[in-house]
């Protein structure tokens, strides 16, 4: 277990965070030069932890933050960049060494890591200011040389120039004396009508060894003498080995050795294949006296029976009771969502190797200082004797920020079992990934609006039921407050609408052993999917416009309306869809939501087919996100989103069946391929707010919005997700 | 052992005839652009051309491509039309994680190869194969298409 608290500023309450961050903190350990990655040239320059300009011009920006898809490598280089003025042609990034003591997220207090689309907004500060003083330095280097005065000094795309006096240096050959010279106190930003790189557009740093197979992922690292490790693993969450016999694994040939480890039995190889094979031909006796033994209907039905009770007061405003004992008309919803996989199109893996000075670490890394913590105790090191070498991550989606380090502790047994022998490379094939748990919870919520005799919403009740993804992990003390779990309610609990009188409760089941985790928008992938379905219910039976619903109660919110009305806007929203084909059924849905601290509405329009099959033919969708760092990756997140989001929608579900997972692989669990994709827009709004998230926030408004669509098209709001094409036949 | 043509260069191979390609390109050969993703021939980041066509190096035993020729992502600026799928997808900045996209680009050069001018419709059947989690399919499109226009 492990040792480590994080605490500080919860998401929730980041911005107030943001505001008093900004004016107290100053670069971390502007004294300690990056000691990691390459070594440094003699003559480079390196002003902070984030940043090395060396004597060939190379300006190096070290990111602190995952690259996992969302973009941030190109984000984090462009931050810094800007305000050094370099030539992003010769910018390239290289990721951070593990140490929370420089690359903290500053919204985690002392913990490294990526996650909760933080990067960005908790960089906004930090990388600029790096940026502008080793500028600063750069031009009082300058100065010096030249003996003229700072203030003539320009700089721009990598150059240092003396305009008087037709001057100029590259950085290259700046970066010795620079490096001589004082960090500067303070220093001043740029306006934002200034910005040459932030709101326009840096082409990814990626794309290039994206597209030629040679970006190295944890997947494609080889040691001298390394193993490849496949792993046995119980059929269902909680048993145990009992015994195994390894005999007919070790007679495979490129079999080196057989380990039992807590979490199963390691076959040890020279090569994958030969892994596998030894793991398929092992015989395990498991003991699943402990084992967890439900089905996902049985925990549903428990789920809707314990919605009959109250549960812990999340959010409670006005006299509900009386609203509702008032009401001229009730209505009433139930929602059901399922266990969702990440199912990242790399399968979850890690290589270690241990040595005299302590462990080493190669993986997609998104909670170093918890993964640390973790190592340091299976291994009796201290969390700074464990080296990450943080690498392209093939997607995540939440599922490497593993509150339990689980695949990385699994690496580490593998390594201990085996005596530190070898390095190890832990390879999940797709079953051992789907079938491991830490998913999406699965959530039951119930839902009452009040309506008044003139059809005004009056009052609203939301219980929801589900586990918890943050007791007993290293988050709980940040952000389990009397025993309600932030992110189970986060889009309920804060719904923005103006209705008088409401109460949102939540019941926290204990006893269902299914590993729990934040899986992309986290709380705000079911609660915008019931709060927006069910606001529509209530527009709907008042007789409103659903679009003017929304509007008339978010008279106070002015962010979540500008993105609502230009997504109306912009998907024509009143004016008439055109006709399908005969016989299908067509339909336009809005939803919006705010996550992150960002605000995103996204219209739908469906063709539903007389089968029930259905189509989404278009998503138009509003972004509000603060500053856009870089517009395209903006729209790129969105896009993107709306197809993961599409693909739960449609698909998307793991059961259990007295306690073990049915699906294994993408026969079971399928994704959303590229027919399914629909066309999409995506509109930001102008914003001078500071950046906010976008690697998540796209998610939440789409399966909402769909059943909307969904309902105008044929009277049917789904009440479970993925749809039921059975639920939606003519 | 078994005699393997990858990238136009031959390589006599010592692993058992079952092994599936994708592991002699990855852990024999070294050639880690092609990509593990599903071991069952269902999310296609394992495409490679066997004789031009794309094929499941997944699913696919080392020996029923023995002596036949083999190209992988790590060959794909060798040829005109690949250049121009390589050159579409930067341009767009189609990749997210980029796990995926070694196997988007084969199936995309395969698809241009055998297609110029190819339609929405052709470019689902043709990537249809292909998974992408991040769901890039808008830009992915979009590429195809692009690249199309600049081999025209």
């Amino acid at each position: 277990m492990s040792t480590l608290t994080i605490e500080n500023v919860s998401r929730r309450n980041f911005l107030q965070g943001v505001a008093g961050l900004t004016l107290g903190f100053c670069l971390p350990a502007l004294a300690a030069p990056a000691a990691a990655g390459k070594a440094a040239t003699a003559a480079s320059f390196e002003p902070n932890a984030f940043l090395r300009i060396g004597s060939d011009n190379s300006v190096t920006v070290i990111a602190k933050h995952l690259e996992m898809g969302q973009g941030t490598y190109t984000g984090l280089g462009t931050l810094l960049a800007e305000e050094l003025d370099a030539d992003w042609n010769t910018v390239r990034i290289e990721g951070a060494p593990a140490d929370a003591s420089r690359y903290n997220n500053l919204f985690w207090g002392p913990a490294q890591g990526t996650g909760g689309s933080t990067a960005m907004a908790n960089s906004w500060d930090q990388l600029r200011q790096a940026g502008a003083s080793a500028r600063a330095m750069l031009v009082s280097a300058a100065a010096k040389r030249w003996q003229v005065p700072a203030a003539e000094i320009a700089v721009r795309d990598g150059i240092v120039s003396h305009p008087p006096s037709k001057r100029s240096l590259r950085f290259g050959e700046l970066a010795a004396d620079a490096a001589r010279e004082a960090v500067p106190a303070k220093v001043t930003l740029k306006a934002p009508q200034d910005f040459r790189l932030v709101g326009k557009h840096a082409p990814r740093k990626d794309s290039a060894e994206k597209t030629n197979g040679r970006a190295i992922f944890t997947q494609d690292i080889r040691l001298p003498g390394m193993l490849v490790a496949v792993v046995a693993h119980p059929p269902r969450f909680g048993a145990t080995v009992k015994s195994f016999d390894a005999g007919a694994a070790k007679r495979v040939k490129g079999v080196v050795d057989v380990v039992r480890i807590p979490s199963g039995v390691a076959v040890l190889a020279a090569d994958t294949w030969s892994a596998k094979k030894g793991r398929d031909a092992l015989t395990v006796d498991w003991d699943e006296s402990r084992a967890f033994k439900l089905g996902s209907d049985e925990i549903l039905a428990r789920y809707r029976e314990m919605a009959q009770q109250p549960g812990l007061v999340a959010h409670q405003a006005g006299d509900t009771d009386q609203a509702f004992a008032a009401a001229a008309r009730v209505v009433k919803a139930g929602y059901d969502f399922p266990y969702l996989a990440h199912a990242a199109m790399e399968p979850m893996n890690c290589v270690i190797r241990l040595g005299a000075e302590g462990c080493e670490v190669w993986n997609g890394e998104q909670l170093h200082t918890g993964d640390q913590h973790q190592l340091a105790g299976i291994f009796g090191l201290k969390p700074e004797q464990v080296k990450i070498n943080m690498l392209y991550a093939g997607g995540s989606f939440g599922r490497r920020a593993s509150t339990q380090s689980d695949y990385v502790v699994e690496a580490a047994q593998i390594v201990k079992a085996s005596g530190g022998k070898a390095p190890i490379k832990l390879v999940w094939l797709r079953e051992d990934d789907m079938r491991a748990g830490y998913y999406r919870p699965l959530f039951h919520h119930a839902l009452e609006a009040a309506l008044d005799a003139n059809g005004k919403l009056t009052g609203w009740r939301h219980r929801l039921v589900g586990q918890s993804i943050l007791m007993g992990s290293p988050f709980e003390a940040m952000m389990v407050k009397n025993g309600i779990d932030a992110v189970s309610v986060e889009g309920a609990a804060n719904l923005p609408y103006a209705i008088p009188n409401m109460r949102v409760d939540l019941h926290t089941p204990t006893d269902i052993a299914v590993p729990v985790l934040w899986w992309r928008s986290v709380g705000s992938s079911h609660t915008a999917y019931s709060t927006e379905v069910f606001l529509d219910r209530v527009a709907k039976a008042a007789g409103k416009d659903p679009l003017s619903l929304r509007l008339e109660l978010l008279g106070d919110k002015p962010r979540h309306s500008a993105v609502l009305r230009l997504a109306a806007a912009k998907a024509g929203w009143g004016t008439p869809l055109k006709p399908g084909a005969p016989g299908t059924r067509r339909g336009r849905g809005v939803a919006v939501h705010e996550s992150f601290h960002s605000y995103v509405a996204q219209v739908a329009e469906v063709t539903v087919a007389a089968d029930g099959s259905l189509k989404v033919d278009r998503v138009v969708c509003a972004v509000d996100c603060g500053i856009a760092i870089n517009p395209d990756n903006v729209r790129a997140q969105v896009e993107g989103a709306v197809g993961f989001a599409l693909s739960a929608a449609l698909h998307g579900e793991i059961t259990l069946k007295q306690g073990a997972v049915v699906q294994g692989n993408f026969d079971g669990y399928p994704l959303l391929r590229i027919d399914q994709m629909p066309r999409v827009e995506v509109h930001i709004l102008p914003s001078t707010a500071k950046p906010t998230g976008i690697g998540e926030p796209g998610v939440p408004p789409l399966a909402p919005a769909v059943a909307n669509a969904i309902g105008a098209a044929t009277g049917t709001y789904p009440g479970r997700l993925p749809f039921s094409s059975a639920e939606l036949r003519a | 052992m078994i005699q393997l043509n990858v990238n136009g260069k031959l390589h006599a191979v010592d692993v058992a005839p079952d092994t599936p390609l994708l592991w002699v390109l990855r852990d024999t050969l070294g050639l880690t652009g092609t990509k593990y993703g599903c071991g069952q021939a269902l999310c296609g980041a394992c495409t490679v051309h066997v004789d031009d066509a794309p094929l499941r190096s997944c699913a696919t035993p080392v020996s029923a491509v023995a002596g036949r020729k083999i190209a992988t992502i790590e060959n794909a600026d060798r040829s005109r039309v690949g250049k121009a799928v390589q050159d579409a997808w930067r341009k767009l900045d189609v990749v997210q994680c980029g796990y995926c996209q070694s196997g988007q680009i084969m199936s995309a050069i395969a698809l241009l190869s055998q297609n110029r001018k190819p339609t929405d419709a052709d470019i689902d059947t043709a990537l249809g194969g292909n998974l992408c989690r991040c769901a890039t399919y808008v830009r992915i499109r979009a590429a195809v298409h692009l690249a199309a226009k600049s081999l025209a």
